[in-house]
């Protein structure tokens, strides 16, 4: 059996352009949310002075994740702002002293167990940083390690445009390998399994000889397909497992990590500092000069563009990530997330969705959808409010990553539709529990 | 500062357009277009011009006419107008031509609800109202006349005509080039073919259907003893095999929903020609699976990866 995808435009200009570090802005305004689960609470307050690597958001609850200051400076306020998703959440603005002062409390964690490893992941603030930003020590809690079997390295980095991933790999395999060590000696899986695009050649010689140095790492070379990095897609692609629906990649043995989060775990086993800097691709049609920049979280989008060369024309559309799953932000004000592994800014031609015509039934959708859902009858579905039909067209399992929306030639919102219907039945779903 | 267009992912999109897919469809006709007037004279350009500007216009008129958004943009009305003249004897009435493309547009498509709606292929299905309702002029055909000659030319039989009755099939050869009497864009087996190829290569069609319908006529003359290279040439089956049993609103999406489609069509277009009382049943067979499938559509329905255990 083979999964659909579909053949996107790579467009990865900046493979070869290491990064950038960029100068410090005067302020950076850093959200509380940056992660899946609970926002942090904050816990600083307006005239604190901070620096680089202190806490300045605590996890709240069980699936959070800590802040940490990117800068050193005083924190001017904590004020809410707009995310964009739409969600209001707390944000600290720091202006910054430019001596980029590093906390004292900033050092290497004393790692000896499961637990303590766990914690210091937990510490570090790490989330997923493919894009998910799913707290990554919730993914490491694992209760029975006799389950795990394999971990799968995500080096897909199947999305156009980006290649932070492409960069940890070549310029930082050394943290790579310290993360895999480590989850090697605390989890002890069976096998590691690098998946990366065959788009890559230079990334994929280097986990080669990555892989040469320990035992039990193995790379896959996986076709260029976009959603190759989709979880569910990425682990039938390496085992040939199917994660079942609702159920996580642990219900069939495996722990799923990005390639870059794995790094920043590897670099902060060895120096204490937590997640405060971002490795982020400046690309799309209106960037003058796309490149790979090093910036600290919480840097808007106006001073990172301004820092790396800014845009050749107007920028009509700005997003978090890349062209295929990346999220529009509201304005240039927005900040550098943990998560952010892009940021693509688009002209008016390129940002400029065309026109949506009737559907001609080509099927194009169902046969090109990886997880299989037919994408046609759940928007009729949808448009009929069939709660039922939703729930046999499994629409709750569709992962949003668009092949349908981009390859429909009627241009029609498809995944769209499919994002509505799973409110739909989820709240129906919940309405019905609540009876 | 400059507002920011919001909106959901994805960010990028195909450049295949259905008005593109239309086009391809129509690219692919015109060596079959080119092939009848060489074959059946000018007349042939006229019914195909009578038929394209009358499914347009009757698009356009009742779109109008209903405030529904105008799609003749999407040319799948010049896709019906060429299929539908291509189903029709060379010499049918201007008046009839126009009275079938009303009907392929307004009764078959419109009615339904327009482009993607319709259950029947509108070309086939006016096809086939136009031969209940013209039964003689709908039935007369005529010899190749050649390029430059009138139409006024010698009546003739259809190959398939002429073998239900015990006389003799044309030549190989001239079944390939279409040179015999038939529908004007029906004869010509080598242009539809090198059409086919063509949608094949520009993946507007999948192979299954054609090779499935194909496939099922020659396995089956070849088991009732008859001549398959005959039937394979003769008669409308490849117009049919790559033009419109490969439409997408009116047959199923996917891979095994084509291969019953096209098995299906090819089965019954044999019980027809071998066993029923036309000499030609590939119009009849590709209605009668129209029919069934939105059940062959279900009964493919691809299964979502939902995995074992959890629900």
């Amino acid at each position: 059996m083979k999964l659909h995808g579909i053949k996107v435009p790579h467009k990865k200009n900046t493979a070869d352009c290491a990064p950038v570090r960029l100068s410090v802005p005067e302020t950076v305004r850093i959200p509380m949310s940056m992660h899946i689960g609970k926002p942090a609470k904050a816990v600083v307050k307006r005239g604190d002075t901070v620096k680089v690597g202190q806490l300045i958001g605590e996890a709240d609850g069980f699936i959070s994740a800590p802040v940490h200051s990117s800068v050193s400076g005083t924190v001017a306020k904590v004020e809410e702002m707009t995310i964009s998703n739409g969600a209001k959440v707390k944000c600290v603005v720091i202006n910054t002293d430019g001596e980029q002062a590093v906390f004292e409390g900033v050092k290497p964690p004393e790692v000896h167990d499961l637990d303590s490893f766990t914690e210091a992941v937990r510490k570090s603030g790490a989330v997923g940083l493919g894009g998910a930003g799913f707290p990554t020590f919730v993914k490491l809690s694992v209760k029975d390690l006799s389950k795990l079997d394999a971990v799968v390295i995500n080096a897909a980095e199947c999305e156009p445009y980006i290649t932070s991933d492409t960069r940890t790999m070549l310029d930082k395999s050394g943290d790579i390998l310290n993360g895999i060590e480590a989850i090697k000696k605390y989890l002890q899986p069976n096998r590691f399994i690098i998946g990366i695009e065959k788009n890559k050649p230079e990334a994929i010689k280097k986990m080669q000889e990555l892989s040469a140095q320990t035992d039990g790492v193995e790379v896959k070379v996986l076709p260029s397909s976009y959603p190759q990095g989709g979880e569910k897609v990425l682990v039938f692609n390496t085992l040939g497992r199917i994660i079942p629906k609702g159920g996580l990649p642990l219900d069939v043995g495996v722990i799923v990590i990005n390639v870059t989060t794995l790094a920043f775990i590897g670099s902060y086993l060895k120096t204490g500092m937590p997640l405060v800097n971002k490795c982020v691709t400046v690309d799309g049609s209106a960037v003058k000069e796309p490149k790979n920049v090093i910036a600290p979280i919480g840097m808007t989008i106006a001073d990172l563009l301004e820092q790396s060369g800014g845009t050749k024309s107007e920028a009509a559309k700005v997003l978090y990530g890349g062209p295929m799953m990346g999220l529009a932000v509201p304005s240039l004000d927005s900040p550098i997330l943990k998560n952010t592994n892009a940021v693509t800014v688009m002209d008016i031609k390129e940002a400029t969705p065309p026109k949506t015509t009737p559907c001609i039934r080509c099927g194009a959708c169902l046969n090109h959808c990886p997880l299989r859902l037919d994408p046609r009858e759940i928007s009729r579905a949808y448009k009929l409010g069939s709660v039922e039909d939703l729930q046999t067209l499994h629409v709750d399992l569709c992962m949003e990553c668009g092949c349908c929306s981009y390859i429909c030639p009627a241009h029609r919102p498809l995944v769209q539709t499919n994002k509505l219907a799973k409110v739909l039945l989820r709240a129906s779903q919940a309405k019905k529990e609540g009876k | 500062m400059n507002k920011l267009i919001s909106s959901v992912s994805p960010h990028f999109h195909t450049a295949r357009t259905s008005q593109k897919i239309m086009l391809d469809v129509i690219i692919a006709l015109c060596p079959a277009a080119i092939a009848s007037v060489i074959i059946f004279g000018w007349r042939a350009m006229l019914v195909i011009g009578v038929c394209v500007l009358t499914c347009v216009l009757s698009e356009y008129l009742f779109e109008k006419l209903c405030k529904r958004e105008n799609t003749i943009s999407d040319l799948s009305a010049v896709v019906t107008g060429i299929l539908l003249a291509f189903n029709l004897p060379v010499t049918i009435p201007v008046w009839q031509a126009v009275i079938g493309s009303v009907a392929a547009i307004i009764v078959v498509k419109q009615l339904f609800g327009g482009i993607g709606q319709n259950f029947a292929n509108p070309a086939i299905t006016a096809r086939i109202i136009m031969l209940v309702a013209f039964s003689g002029t709908m039935t007369q055909w005529v010899a190749p006349s050649g390029f430059f000659t009138d139409v006024d030319a010698v009546a003739s039989a259809t190959p398939l005509m002429a073998e239900s009755k015990g006389a003799a099939m044309p030549s190989y050869l001239d079944l390939f080039l279409g040179n015999h009497a038939g529908s004007l864009g029906e004869t010509c087996a080598l242009e539809l073919i090198l059409g086919g190829i063509y949608l094949l290569v520009r993946r507007v069609i999948s192979w299954h259907t054609p090779v499935a319908f194909l496939g099922t006529v020659a396995v089956m003359s070849l088991v009732c003893g008859k001549d398959v290279l005959g039937q394979l040439l003769s008669g409308g089956l490849m117009l049919a095999a790559f033009f419109m049993a490969t439409d997408y609103a009116t047959t199923p999406s996917t891979k095994w929903g084509k291969i019953i489609f096209g098995v299906g069509c090819g089965l019954i277009t044999i019980l027809i020609r071998f066993w029923g009382n036309y000499p030609e049943g590939v119009s009849y067979s590709i209605l009668i699976m129209n029919i069934l499938t939105p059940y062959i559509s279900k009964l493919t329905r691809p299964k979502p990866l939902i995995g074992g255990g959890k629900q």
